[in-house]
């Protein structure tokens, strides 16, 4: 991959021509701000107090954090799911194709200009974020690991959605393919990991032994929120840790998978996005 | 220059192409002329990489587009019959993006977009959103795309289709001076008429086979059975009457509404109109102009393709 890379200067110089994107950064503000002065107010108005506490700070970042991670959930397949196969639908993409590019520029190329809006939507949240340091109880740790998880995570969605744009040659289609995935890995998973441990649970009922689940610790090491929640509060991990009876920490985990999941779909996007001439059938 | 040896490609039992071999030389100007369907689009589409044959190569001055495909990709200028601009960028920043896709410098971009702009007739419409220019131009600025890093081989899909006369003319314009520039070009259409007037060499596709190929004279002759001729005449036309009619090849003589002329078809070789044309006027007939008709190349055309069905 070249530094200078065209089809991402294109692609960032078309999204930030375009209306849509600052429409976009513009209701994500606005869904974080309502929250977190929602948050404020409601707190105070409950406890009966003019001051906000450190603890309720952190309760804050926690939820803040899913909420992003939620918004952020839902954008990715929206940025990522059409890159290809729109070009296809404009009857831009043979014309692409016939240029001197490899095919691993093309794919990363679209996936960073995708990546690129989605750090700028969180960068411009950050000052919304910055409230929750004015009240103290998070750590620079804290955050830099949330955000360093997020990063993962939409990357791996964004390379499934670059995957399926480049697969399926309907947008609509490789969108609900994306949100599909996303769906399935976010909440699906969850449902999963739960019916993993009754079943495990279940298993060994009056035996006396402790039950091992390792299908179990895999859902729940794969879901998202599972993992905020891990890496936010340590006792969300122990607590999984003793349901499953498996000791690898799940961010290890999450990484491996998540890491994984976009090196194989960037792979597949790259090998799939050209004819294969040499082919013989 | 260019070579396709027994090009075929299958869908299911259908045959897109079949068996399709064609050589052609440096700096040709070929037109490939088929009906919708017939094969051209296939063939392009092999051509420019973007399509996997089921069997048979393709040589673009020696490299086998299956074989290398991305040295191929260097080599070639391709305009599909159907594309689409990106919104939101304009003219130069278009040409730039491709210049920039096929690894040009930057410095080396900056001389150049004038200067195909100019070469296209679109300098005034440099700093235009693409998506808000007319179709003609879009075809035009198409064409200035492909010529971004100075290919070889040029392969045009239908590039005057859906444009206004107007627009055609300026196409074929632009044409002429890409054939100066000594590139071999390919270009297709489903419309005869339009392809001889530019072209060295014709090649006549029906259901994937090559029916015929060669100039557009010979194609002519090899694939018509007669031509029309007008005569324009001075003086009483009963000596031309006489006269044209104790030729070998001539028949359907008429007298045309003018009333100072003769019509007929002539079945002879090239050779022997002039030769014709010779003795008339050997023999004191006052012709003051002998025209061949072009119009019938269509119905040729049409008599190929069905004589293929």
């Amino acid at each position: 991959m070249k530094l200078n890379n065209p089809v991402l200067f294109k692609e960032l110089k078309l999204r930030f021509r375009s209306v849509k994107s600052f429409n976009g950064i513009l209701f994500y503000l606005i869904a974080m701000c309502i929250f977190v002065f929602g948050f404020i107010f409601t707190t105070m108005n409950i406890t009966g107090v003019s001051y906000f506490r450190p603890s309720e700070s952190f309760i804050l970042f926690t939820l803040l954090a899913f909420i992003q991670l939620g918004l952020v959930l839902f954008i990715t397949p929206g940025l990522t799911a059409g890159t290809i196969s729109s070009e296809r639908e404009k009857q831009t993409l043979p014309i692409l194709l016939t240029t001197s590019q490899s095919s691993l520029q093309i794919i990363t190329g679209k996936l960073m200009a995708s990546i690129a809006f989605l750090l700028l939507l969180i960068v411009a949240g950050l000052p919304i974020y910055s409230l929750v340091f004015l009240f103290g109880g998070i750590s620079p740790m804290d955050f830099a690991r949330v955000f360093l998880f997020l990063f993962v995570t939409v990357l791996a969605i964004g390379s499934v959605g670059v995957l399926f744009s480049t697969l399926i040659r309907r947008t609509v289609v490789s969108m609900i393919a994306t949100y599909g995935t996303m769906l399935f890995l976010s909440i699906v998973t969850g449902f999963l990991f739960l019916i993993a441990i009754q079943m495990s649970a279940y298993s060994y009922f009056g035996t006396g032994a402790s039950s091992s689940s390792i299908v179990g610790y895999f859902w729940a090491a794969i879901n998202p929120a599972v993992l905020f929640a891990s890496i936010l509060s340590p006792e969300v991990g122990n607590g999984i840790a003793e349901m499953t009876q498996v000791e690898f920490p799940i961010w290890v985990s999450y990484l491996l998978f998540y890491l994984s999941l976009t090196v194989l779909s960037l792979v597949v996007a790259i090998k799939r996005l050209r004819v294969n001439m040499k082919r013989t059938k | 220059m260019i070579e396709i040896k027994g090009l075929t490609k299958k869908y299911g039992t259908f045959h897109a192409l079949d068996n399709l071999n064609l050589t052609l030389g440096e700096g040709t100007v070929f037109g490939f002329v088929g009906a919708n369907g017939a094969g051209k689009s296939t063939t392009f589409l092999i051509m420019a990489t973007l399509l996997q044959p089921t069997s048979g190569d393709v040589f673009i001055d020696g490299v086998n587009v299956r074989q290398n495909p991305a040295a191929v990709r260097k080599m070639i200028g391709y305009m599909p019959d159907f594309f689409g601009v990106y919104d939101q960028l304009k003219a130069d920043e278009y040409l730039d993006f491709y210049g920039a896709s096929y690894g040009i410098p930057e410095a080396e971009r900056k001389v150049l977009i004038p200067q195909l702009l100019e070469l296209v007739n679109l300098s005034h419409k440099r700093y235009d959103y693409v998506d808000l220019l007319s179709r003609g131009m879009k075809q035009r600025l198409c064409l200035a795309r492909c010529l971004i890093h100075d290919p070889k081989v040029l392969i045009l899909d239908e590039p005057a289709s859906g444009l206004d006369p107007r627009a055609r003319v300026e196409m074929r314009d632009i044409l002429k001076t890409l054939k100066q520039m000594g590139k071999t070009i390919l270009i297709s259409s489903h419309i005869l008429l339009e392809l001889a007037e530019m072209c060295d060499e014709i090649g006549v596709i029906d259901n994937g086979r090559l029916i015929a190929h060669g100039s557009v004279a010979a194609i002519q002759d090899k694939l018509r059975g007669e031509r029309v001729i007008t005569v324009r005449l001075v003086g009483p036309l009963e000596k031309a009457i006489a006269f044209f009619e104790e030729e070998p090849f001539v028949a359907n003589l008429e007298k045309t509404d003018a009333e100072d002329g003769l019509t007929f078809t002539y079945k002879g070789t090239a050779e022997e109109q002039v030769s014709l044309l010779k003795r008339a006027i050997l023999n004191d007939v006052l012709i003051l102009s002998f025209m061949e008709h072009m119009t019938d190349l269509e119905d040729v055309f049409m008599a190929i393709t069905k004589g293929a069905e």
